[in-house]
């Protein structure tokens, strides 16, 4: 071999990312080194999950927020999720668990360092807020087991008819009032005042005005954004431990900057690659990603110039696309509405609406469905959605199979097989409806 | 005449079709696809050309009336002899190749043994090839590696034994200059080949005089005939590793979608059940795939599956329909991971049940995975076809018969014998319909 021939290693381009991505991998390390360094500044934390979060309630007594299914995510994109999912397995948890749940236990059993190689503090609370999740349940009593801590549960009434209500309302506002509050302030020691609340409140209006234009952004043609993969991004900090705070607005402000930048010169989205050449698929995707193989599975849709326009999973921390915003005027409605409208709280009919919207408006090809292998509660039904949005849209949808952080269940081939077959339908369909020429 | 090619590279074996510019069928070709994409595709293609020359003999002879249709019959006789040709070639060079292992120098010292025992074998095998394509002769495959492998093993050892020789060093020779073979492109072309093939033919049926250079004649105008390959489409499994760029390749499911469609136009629900994927497809009137599903991770209850199950039992697969055709009581089997199968097997047999009910039990499970992966698809529509090597075993159509008709009532389900090559036929015409639409063949490697 060629002595100056360059290193596999060297030539391994370097990932492009851009500007907001750098800032937003920024936001997260200081959060991480907020949450490993409790000890020393004496903060106190509460785990709570990101569908239904009650971010800025938390804020208004202190707390640090952990959200273990963020940190399975990320040791699902730093690799370690494999071995958390099999030391969860050793302690007894079977192949069909969650696996967010059974890296997080794994993650414990194996020191509890937090992606900074620090150690994370143990919660003081753990806040469910309870949003069509059940498996959430189940994770947080493992988890009382082991730190022996207050527990909060808020329930969400399930969307069974598509619509929120007046006593849904009330009874999430009661809940909020008489279990939720009074909890936070024994195990914080703060007293809650409802101002602190409002301002937050107007803040996370402000920053989910802006992920609202950015996610609509997609619209246009080429899109500037991957709402899926990039989109992933842009939702960290509004999905996790941000909504409310300034941080957040100067984030998204900049986000969005960045995306009209990019729209007034006509750019596609930024992929690990470099920007996406010329756009030849546009897709909505409803399933969360998986994590294991990111890179390679948003690989497989970049290669093919296919960009995801809308997607539910960026919905499953709020959906703010059909015009709900937090609401100072109205804070404990406003944060019961918020936890009624998450995407994993909807009805069947709800997420086929929102699918079907999203075709129409985005301008799609067509429907993907990543089914998780181990999340019943986002795949039951999966199947007979698809089949609803294609006859309602008459667009062709596909379905491939992963999972969220189980690396066992990345079948690269496979997955590979099913988009390429999918992108080259959606081709066989385009050139049998275009006239001859 | 202009011809587009269809290759797919399927897990087991690599078929290829050649289509004329009218969609008809020119020829087809076979092979195992080894380890070794590249040399499968070449070799099924070389395959598919044969078996088009014989189609252009075919049609030549039918457009000569009366004279013509009295020779038909002659065009196996002519085939049979091209495949001995073949065969002869083949191992002709098998057996330079064997000495040629010599110049090595692991074997000097017993150089002068070795030359004579294998001389001896090769001379024996060709002594019995002429009988191996006799009318009415069954090979058990048409793959060399196969049929030469088999009577070269037997011989070696009967051989090893009169000359009181290890038997393994024969083989040794064998193992290493089979691959070496199968590898290496034909040697001569086409014609050549079939120009001998015929003379022997004429010899064989005593075809003299007027008769004899007629269709001396007919045969060599057909053999000028120029096939132009234009343009040529890959799918299957093995279709990323060849040098094929982007649009020469197609994924398999729009090519059995496509293939299904020109065998049989009425098609709307295809299955297809290969050796690694099941797949159930939905087209619509012009073939195009409106929908499809197929097996996730877990290649349980495919082609595979009942490949695995024969070695189990040491039978071949083909052996393993007629078997469960005899079963009056298939056995319930639920599980049909590949790698339970040995288990399950070894337990049921130990619990007294009967091989051939085991077997149909064993059909059974997988037609029924089938069947739920086509109603995923979005269910059944007339008609259906069903596809792949598994097609081809009876007692798994048996089953789906029986579960079409109890899910989805009165349908009209279509298997072609040629099933195997649907997924290559509508590769063919996806290069023809390229080729037609303006793409042309310079892409290709």
């Amino acid at each position: 071999m060629n002595s100056n021939a360059p290193t596999a290693k060297a030539r391994v381009k370097e990932v492009e990312k851009d500007a907001s991505m750098q800032k937003q991998k920024e936001m997260m390390a200081g959060h991480y080194e907020r949450l490993t360094s409790a000890a020393e500044t004496g903060a106190k934390v509460c785990s709570t999950f990101v569908p239904g979060n009650l971010n800025e309630l938390i804020g208004c007594f202190d707390l640090l927020n952990n959200l273990p299914e963020v940190n399975a995510i990320q040791n699902g994109l730093r690799r370690t999720s494999g071995q958390f999912v099999l030391e969860a397995e050793k302690i007894g948890h079977s192949e069909d668990v969650c696996t967010y749940v059974k890296s997080d236990i794994g993650m414990m059993a194996k020191g509890n360092l937090a992606p900074n190689g620090k150690k994370f503090p143990n919660p003081d609370v753990l806040l469910l807020s309870y949003t069509g999740c059940f498996t959430f349940m189940k994770w947080f009593e493992l988890l009382r087991e082991q730190f022996k801590c207050e527990t909060i549960m808020l329930h969400t009434p399930y969307l069974a008819d598509g619509k929120i209500t007046r006593n849904m309302i009330e009874y999430m506002v009661k809940q909020l009032r008489d279990e939720v509050i009074p909890k936070l302030e024994r195990v914080s020691g703060v007293k809650f005042d409802i101002d602190r609340l409002r301002e937050r409140l107007g803040k996370s209006a402000q920053a989910e005005e802006d992920l609202v234009h950015v996610l609509q952004s997609a619209k246009h043609t080429p899109s500037p954004i991957d709402a899926y993969f990039g989109g992933i991004y842009y939702i960290g900090p509004i999905f996790g431990a941000f909504r409310g705070t300034d941080q957040a607005i100067d984030y998204y402000r900049f986000l969005r900057a960045e995306i009209d930048e990019r729209l007034a010169q006509g750019k596609g989205p930024v992929t690990p690659e470099g920007e996406l050449g010329r756009e030849r698929y546009r897709l909505v995707v409803e399933g969360p990603p998986n994590y294991t193989n990111f890179r390679q599975f948003w690989k497989m849709f970049y290669d093919e110039g296919a960009v995801v326009v809308a997607s539910s999973y960026t919905k499953v921390g709020g959906v703010y696309d059909f015009g709900f915003r937090h609401d100072a005027s109205r804070p404990l409605e406003s944060l019961a509405e918020y936890c009624l409208g998450v995407y994993t709280n909807r009805s069947l009919p709800m997420r086929i609406d929102m699918l079907t919207n999203y075709l129409e408006e985005y301008q799609a090809d067509g429907l993907l469905i990543n089914s998780i292998k181990s999340c019943n509660s986002f795949s039951a039904g999966q199947l007979l959605m698809m089949r609803e949005v294609e006859r309602r849209t008459g667009k062709p949808a596909a379905f491939i199979e992963s999972d969220l952080v189980d690396p066992r269940y990345f079948s690269a081939a496979n997955i590979k097989n099913r988009l390429e077959s999918y992108f080259q339908m959606i081709e066989q369909r385009r050139a049998s409806v275009r006239p001859a020429a | 005449m202009r011809t587009y090619v269809g290759i797919d590279l399927g897990s087991t074996t690599t078929k290829a079709v050649v289509i004329d510019q009218n969609c008809q069928v020119l020829g087809r070709g076979i092979t195992n696809s080894r380890s070794n994409y590249a040399t499968a595709a070449r070799v099924a293609g070389e395959e598919a050309r044969i078996d088009g020359r014989l189609t252009l003999f075919r049609r030549a002879l039918e457009q000569n009336g009366e004279l013509g249709s009295l020779f038909i019959d002659f065009l196996s006789v002519l085939e049979r002899s091209f495949r001995l040709e073949q065969y002869l070639e083949q191992l002709a060079d098998l057996e330079q190749t064997c000495y040629g292992q010599f110049r090595g120098g692991q074997f000097a010292n017993l150089e002068a043994q070795v030359r004579s025992a294998l001389h001896e074998v090769f001379a024996r095998v060709r002594a019995e090839a002429a009988a191996m394509f006799a009318p009415g002769a069954k090979r058990k495959s048409d793959f060399f590696r196969d049929i030469a492998g088999a009577r070269f093993y037997e011989h070696a050892e009967a051989v090893a034994k009169e000359v009181s020789f290890p038997y393994e060093v024969l083989l040794n020779f064998y193992d290493k200059s089979i691959i070496e073979v199968e590898n290496r492109p034909p040697s001569g072309g086409l014609s050549d080949k079939f120009r001998r093939a015929l003379g022997r033919a004429l010899a064989a049926d005593r075809i003299i005089g007027k008769e004899a250079a007629r269709l001396q004649s007919i045969i060599e105008d057909s053999l000028n005939i120029e096939l132009e390959e234009d343009y040529l489409v890959g799918t299957g499994y093995g279709r990323v590793t060849l040098p094929f760029s982007k649009e020469h390749i197609r994924s398999e499911i729009l090519c059995h979608g496509l293939g299904a469609h020109m065998m049989y136009p009425k098609t709307r629900t295809v299955l297809d059940i290969g050796g690694q994927d099941t797949k159930g497809i939905q087209i619509d009137d012009h073939g195009i795939v409106t929908n499809f599903q197929m097996n996730d991770r877990c290649a349980a209850g495919c082609g595979r599956y009942l490949g695995y199950i024969a070695d189990e039992m040491s039978i071949g697969l083909h052996e393993l329909g007629p078997m469960a055709m005899k079963s009056d009581r298939p056995a319930k089997i639920n599980s049909t991971c590949t790698v339970f199968a040995g288990a399950e097997l070894r337990d049921r047999l130990s619990l007294g049940e009967k091989r051939e009910d085991i077997v149909a039990g064993l059909h059974r499970a997988i037609i029924l995975r089938a069947i739920s992966i086509i109603s995923r698809a979005g269910g059944v529509t007339d008609e259906f076809t069903f596809t792949g090597g598994v097609a081809k075993n009876e007692a798994a159509v048996r089953e789906l018969r029986l579960l079409i008709r109890e899910n989805y009532g009165d349908v009209t389900i279509n298997i072609n014998p040629d099933s195997i090559y649907t997924g290559a036929l509508g590769a063919a015409e996806f290069a023809r319909r390229s080729y037609e639409g303006g793409a042309r063949t310079e892409a290709h490697a």
